[in-house]
């Protein structure tokens, strides 16, 4: 068993796959909800989190940082929200305004005060998955890499969500006001699915980075969509092309020497080539 | 402290006046317009541009970079257009997955043209977040035509623009052409994205376009009072921001401008009279 996680590749492939699936689990429900962007909020907000609580505490891992940054990453939504509500700012700009800002005010404090840490403004853009297998904890008797773990039992919590308050997740999405009339409490739900993308952006960081969570989270969500006619098909269908653009991702970024995070991530493409493809060609006969 | 007029402190002040005046004006139309998250798009699919262009060149050489970024950017909102008009998917997912794939493609030419051997390829990673000290003399001369360029063209057929984006039907009744001048604006909304990338980098460069375009929303009573206030606006806060960056290193440009612009659009939104009075009334 411990040979396992002794192998290197295998280490980092499967963690791609953790932080791949994960994101696209939770991507699948927004994207189908028409909220894709909100990803894009949550995982630059979270890195201000990371930046503020790091300057609060000192912490660079662990259940603090998860909190700050996952609190943080909610913050960022409430605030746009809260801004595009008050009128003076049309949606869309006010997103534009509000990630941006927090993101740059994290990174800031990070190159100002974090120098020496390894949470430095370069890995929370580009994630180092490279190398997560440096970073070894014990658990159940084996030596397990941190991020891999914790990236586990963050799919774990995820996936235990989005089947347990499936119903009301569907009903919220596509008729919230009968779900609310029918006591399903849709504003419950949408809450609890926005900290749980930013707690499994947290754990993701490490491995991918922002902006590469938000293609795991949004392409193959797409793709799916393209194809499915439920959300059940959509959720399961986006798991599996994020996870196998996460395993075929590996061996070729080692061929040909390129980001591992990157290659993973651009090779959500192609299920969203194929299903692009497939529509067209439906279309057209 | 005497303040020494150091030539590189010169040039990269010039740089960033010039640069904060054309996005900060330009994002005039894209906030107006709806199209923030576009620009958002554009900046981050700007990356595998970049390193195009320096690949192409074979060299780091500005306008080929900003060329390359300008393809990029472009494709990248075609693939969001396609997405969202031919397949139906909902523009935030259509826009989300341009962005992402954009930066994801970027991120692996980067990767690869860092290992290639040889000096040069280290700089492109100040393209993410920027660096005011990388601004040469040369680039004064690329900047100053492309601000020129936008902003004169503007000027000239501001009114067709201004009825294009305030009132399509009118426009079209009109005998204009509509989808020329969506065109030339989402064009324009590229080049004010792209123009700052060396500055601000691509991760954060929408935002220059954004924040002072929504500072100068809430005083503005024309278009064009809001087109020449948001591109003074940007202009003051790419200033400061190069300025304190080029002064502190190890703190990228883009961060720094950002926070300025973003802090200027947050105390234009508390104390601005114009939209506040009338959303309240």
């Amino acid at each position: 068993m411990q040979a396992l996680f002794d192998d290197v590749g295998l280490v980092i492939a499967l963690t791609g796959v953790l932080a791949a699936a994960s994101a696209a689990l939770l991507g699948s429900v927004l994207v189908v909800r028409g909220q894709a962007m909100l990803t894009d909020a949550v995982s630059h907000g979270v890195v201000f989190g990371i930046a503020a609580t790091y300057l609060l505490t000192g912490a660079v891992s662990g259940p603090v940082q998860l909190l700050g940054a996952a609190a943080a990453g909610v913050l960022t939504v409430v605030l746009t929200q809260w801004l595009a509500a008050s009128g003076r700012v049309r949606r869309d700009a006010a997103t534009g305004l509000v990630f941006p800002a927090l993101f740059a005010a994290g990174v800031v404090i990070l190159s100002l005060f974090a120098r020496d840490v390894h949470v430095d403004a370069h890995t929370v853009l580009l994630g180092e998955i490279g190398f997560v297998w440096l970073d070894q904890v014990p658990f159940l008797g084996l030596e397990v890499p941190r991020s891999t773990l914790v990236l586990a039992g963050v799919l774990l919590l995820d996936a235990a969500y989005v089947l347990a308050f499936w119903d009301r997740l569907v009903a919220s999405s596509f008729d919230p006001l009968h779900a609310k009339l029918r006591g399903l409490r849709p504003g419950g739900v949408s809450l609890g699915l926005l900290v749980l993308m930013a707690v499994t952006a947290v754990a993701a960081l490490d491995a991918v980075g922002v902006v590469l969570f938000v293609a795991f989270a949004i392409v193959p969500a797409v793709a799916a969509r393209l194809l499915a006619g439920s959300m059940g098909g959509v959720a399961v269908m986006a798991v599996a092309a994020a996870s196998a653009a996460a395993v075929a991702g590996y061996p070729l970024a080692v061929a040909l020497d390129v980001s591992i995070g990157g290659t993973m991530a651009l090779l959500t493409a192609v299920p969203l080539a194929a299903a692009a493809a497939w529509r067209l060609a439906r279309a057209r006969s | 402290m005497p303040l020494e007029l150091d030539p590189t402190v010169v040039t990269v002040a010039a740089g960033a006046v010039l640069l904060g005046l054309t996005s900060g004006a330009l994002g005039t139309f894209a906030v107006l317009r709806r199209q923030s998250l576009l620009g958002d798009v554009m900046s981050h699919a700007a990356l595998p541009g970049v390193v195009g262009g320096y690949l192409v060149a074979g060299t780091r050489t500005l306008p080929a970079m900003l060329a390359g970024a300008l393809v990029t950017g472009l494709a990248a909102a075609a693939l969001a257009w396609t997405l969202h008009r031919r397949l139906r998917v909902k523009s935030e997912a259509a826009l989300g997955a341009a962005l992402g794939l954009g930066f994801a493609l970027g991120v692996v030419l980067l990767s690869y043209v860092q290992r290639q051997p040889g000096a040069g390829s280290a700089g492109l990673e100040t393209f993410l977040f920027g660096q005011a000290a990388a601004t040469l003399r040369s680039d004064l001369v690329v900047l100053m035509v492309v601000a020129a360029l936008c902003l004169g063209a503007v000027t000239i057929f501001f009114g067709e623009l201004e009825l294009a984006t305030f009132d399509p039907t009118y426009a079209r009744a009109r005998g204009h052409s509509v989808e020329l001048y969506d065109a030339a604006l989402t064009g324009l909304l590229a080049v004010a994205v792209v123009i700052g990338l060396q500055l601000v980098g691509v991760v954060l460069m929408s935002a220059l376009v954004v924040a002072p375009a929504v500072a100068a929303r809430q005083f503005a009573r024309s278009l064009r009072g809001m087109f020449w206030l948001a591109g003074g606006t940007g202009a003051a806060c790419a200033l400061t921001g190069a300025l304190v960056s080029a002064a502190s290193p190890g703190l990228a440009t883009g961060p720094v401008v950002v926070l300025v612009a973003s802090v200027v659009a947050g105390l234009a939104l508390l104390v601005g009279p114009e939209r506040g009075r009338s959303a309240e009334a």
